[in-house]
């Protein structure tokens, strides 16, 4: 119980995660931050408030009641704690580390008002992994058995989301993997030293204990289409979460030279195919001396993190913005400052200059100015006349976006598309065909864990109000 | 896991396999092919599906010893299985009908034109087929080939069988002779595509060629099997991997599949190494 009062409450400092120093961390891919010991956890669940109006709670995406779950720290109820978080959100390891928590729980948390907020995310991890470290998973009991078949389209965050809670319900479940792995952007795109292997496999582990069945190696629209999952493969509904996998590049001269690739192969070429472990593992990647990554997002971030880790000894994050409209997360921005990247602001590249074998040598930059506000709502960047220099890189990482893969639609009568590719669907993440949902990264073309969990969540309910309805 | 049914070899380095994929056999069209990893710390390769049996559920692929993946692959006989195969991916290859076309195949890309010259052969077309390599043991599938071709020219380049010279010769003189071609499809090193592309530009013959690109997916995501055609970018896994020959640009292309060189030979020297060839390794 926590017996301080209010104003005492307010009085401790926010703690500190544990955390691998930047010089220690460059050398390795282990995870940046250790979390929260016993103590931090402690002391930092005794700062929280209990507010009446629990703010923090309407501030998560998936509603994770976290005054019951900080108060069960309180009192050392740690595996209550945890599972707690598991009724609404069934990831707590993972989004406990790649939640956007400032943006969320934390920002409107009463205690920031004045002072820090609690650490929300520091202390959902700390449960997960103390659960882990001793084993107390306790595989939720499914009361009633459904006979219905329900498949998943992708292993990332919205489909194994969406699995869980369906199979919770009792529904028969099924994921379709297109890689040879399980997790989705989880696997190929979030580095190891923001999400430990180990964690990703132990919650995917937890997916399996619910009975949901997961095939790898199985592209729907090329191994069987949406059409074929109906009708010979028996499936009753479909929720499609492939993901937003297809990615950008500027477009400008010099794109296909060696040694420039889309921040998507990159990562998955070191996350997915271990491609840092060279020649252990047979995947190759390309790393200069001096590599430019562009971009300002969470991605470019990752990308250029993972640059100085495979021995780049200058890493440029170029982008054309300032920091204040990097759409990154403060900590990772702070992370990749810390680990010696260097910003070069208000600048976008022209052109990528190589040599007579092609390979690249040198990016060519343009200095911007802010304008006015864009349909985004962030100034909008406009180049300065004779403003161009040349950087010497030998590798540059494209980390501008992505689009999803078109695969799906392409294959799959009946669904709507925009332009920009996304899929449309409803509040209820209904599609315009009858039978098939989709969510995630697949609608809202580039967007986080969270959010794509959220839309799992509705859909299996969407899913089981659907079949419900037709009997 | 993907349990290989049976294997032989069609050469010393070129083997042909039969993989129980049940899923993928009945979904396979010529020009399709798989990604498959051959061990756990396995890269992704692409390898062109030459044939499927949906009745057996089984997926024919014929390999050729080049690199570290290969020569693993090579080592796998039948009984043992492959953890990762997944397809059918990439655009059916374009089969016309009823037309005058020529099939040119050099090396172990005449494997990858075997689907494709039979596909075009059932939809009616009246084939000439020109198959090269190197020497006459990297002449491959010629009995299946001239089974499915109204006539068969061989050639190497050393004239250790058939005609001596490259797979262009009897396509110009085709030319030359005035045959009357509506279209012609190569499969084989980015090379020999280039060499055709140049034959047939001049008559506006529609020539289709077969990308063999570095991949990391197979299915849109990385980008790294871009290819310039006509000016536009392109991916090689989604867009193709069929494109119209006369506007690949082939340099990038070759400039682009040397990326990884360095890697792909320090690779290679360590599995010669592993397999006991060298002593020294062994007795550490």
């Amino acid at each position: 119980m926590n017996t301080l009062k209010p104003s005492e409450r307010m009085k401790i400092p926010r703690n500190r995660a544990i955390e691998q120093s930047p010089e220690e961390r460059i050398r390795n891919f282990e995870e940046v931050s250790k979390g929260f010991d016993e103590e931090r956890a402690l002391i930092e669940a005794s700062r929280c408030l209990e507010c009446k109006n629990p703010v923090c709670i309407e501030g998560c995406p998936v509603n994770v009641d976290v005054i019951s779950f900080i108060r069960l720290i309180t009192e050392k109820k740690y595996l209550e704690a945890v599972q707690k978080i598991r009724e609404t959100n069934y990831l707590p390891a993972i989004c406990g580390r790649v939640c956007p928590q400032e943006e969320q729980c934390e920002k409107v948390c009463t205690l920031g008002r004045k002072y820090e907020p609690v650490a929300i995310g520091k202390l959902e991890r700390f449960v997960a992994d103390y659960e882990m470290s001793i084993g107390g998973f306790v595989v939720p009991t499914i009361e009633t058995k459904r006979k219905e078949k329900v498949a998943i389209v992708g292993s990332g965050p919205a489909g194994l989301t969406c699995a869980a809670e369906l199979a919770k319900m009792g529904y028969n479940v099924t994921i379709f993997e297109a890689l040879h792995d399980v997790g989705g952007v989880l696997r190929y795109g979030i580095p190891e030293f923001r999400l430990p292997r180990e964690i990703l496999d132990v919650e995917v582990d937890r997916i399996r204990q619910l009975g949901v069945q997961i095939y790898t190696n199985f592209v729907v629209g090329r191994t069987a289409t949406v059409d074929d999952l109906f009708d010979e493969w028996g499936f009753s509904a479909v929720f499609l979460a492939s993901g937003a996998g297809t990615p950008h590049f500027m477009g400008i001269p010099g794109e296909n030279l060696n040694g420039v690739y889309s921040a998507n192969e990159f990562l998955t070429r070191v996350n997915l195919m271990k491609a840092y472990k060279f020649p252990e593992y047979d995947t190759p990647i390309r790393i200069g001396n001096e590599v430019a990554v562009i971009g300002g997002g969470n991605t470019a971030m990752d990308a250029v993190r993972t640059a100085r880790r495979l021995g780049a000894e200058k890493a440029y994050l170029i982008y054309r913005r300032s920091r204040a409209e990097m759409p990154a997360r403060l900590e990772e921005i702070h992370h990749a400052e810390e680990e010696g990247v260097e910003f070069i602001l208000l600048t976008n590249p022209t052109r990528i200059i190589g040599d007579e074998q092609k390979n690249v040598v040198a990016i060519e930059c343009q200095r911007m100015e802010l304008g006015e506000p864009d349909a985004s709502g962030r100034r909008k960047p406009i180049p300065i006349p004779n403003s161009e220099f040349v950087l010497p890189v030998q590798t540059v990482i494209e980390a501008v976006g992505q689009a999803p893969n078109p695969i799906i639609q392409a294959t799959t009568p009946g669904l709507e598309t925009t332009k920009k590719g996304t899929v449309v669907s409803d509040e209820q993440q209904a599609t315009k065909r009858q039978g098939v949902f989709a969510g995630g990264d697949l609608t809202r073309g580039g967007a986080t864990v969270i959010l794509a969990m959220r839309d799992g969540r509705k859909a299996a309910e969407a899913i089981h109000k659907y079949l419900q309805n037709s009997h | 896991m993907f349990v290989i049914k049976e294997k032989k070899f069609l050469s010393p380095t070129v083997a042909q396999f039969t993989i129980v994929a049940p899923f993928i056999a009945p979904k396979r069209k010529p020009g399709n092919f798989v990604m498959l990893r051959v061990h756990p710390k396995g890269e992704r390769i692409p390898i062109t599906l030459v044939d499927s049996n949906p009745t057996d559920g089984t997926i024919t692929l014929i390999v050729q010893g080049i690199g570290k993946t290969t020569k693993e692959l090579l080592l796998k006989n039948s009984g043992d299985s492959i953890p990762d195969v997944v397809g059918p991916l990439g655009n059916p290859t374009p089969i016309l009908q009823n037309k005058r076309v020529v099939c040119i195949g050099g090396g172990v890309g005449t494997a990858e034109l075997l689907p494709i010259t039979r596909a075009l052969y059932e939809s009616g077309c009246m084939i000439t087929s020109i198959i090269g390599g190197r020497t006459k043991e990297l002449v491959i599938l010629e009995e299946e080939m001239k089974a499915c071709s109204r006539e068969l020219v061989v050639t190497t380049d050393d004239g250790s069988y058939g005609k001596k010279g490259v797979v262009t010769d009897p396509l110009r003189e085709l030319l030359m002779n005035g045959t009357s071609i509506d279209a012609v499809y190569a499969i084989g090193p980015l090379p020999m595509m280039k060499a055709v592309a140049d034959v047939t530009r001049p008559y506006e013959i529609k020539t289709y060629v077969s990308l063999n690109t570095i991949m990391v997916d197979g299915t849109g995501m990385c980008g790294g099997c871009r290819v310039t055609v006509g000016g536009e970018v392109k991916f090689a896994c989604v867009d193709g991997p069929e494109f119209d020959g006369h506007k690949v640009d082939f340099d990038e292309l070759l400039m682009r599949n040397r990326s990884y060189v360095v890697s792909e030979r320090v690779a290679l020297e360590r599995f010669e190494h592993g397999k006991g060839t060298c002593k020294l390794e062994a007795i550490q």
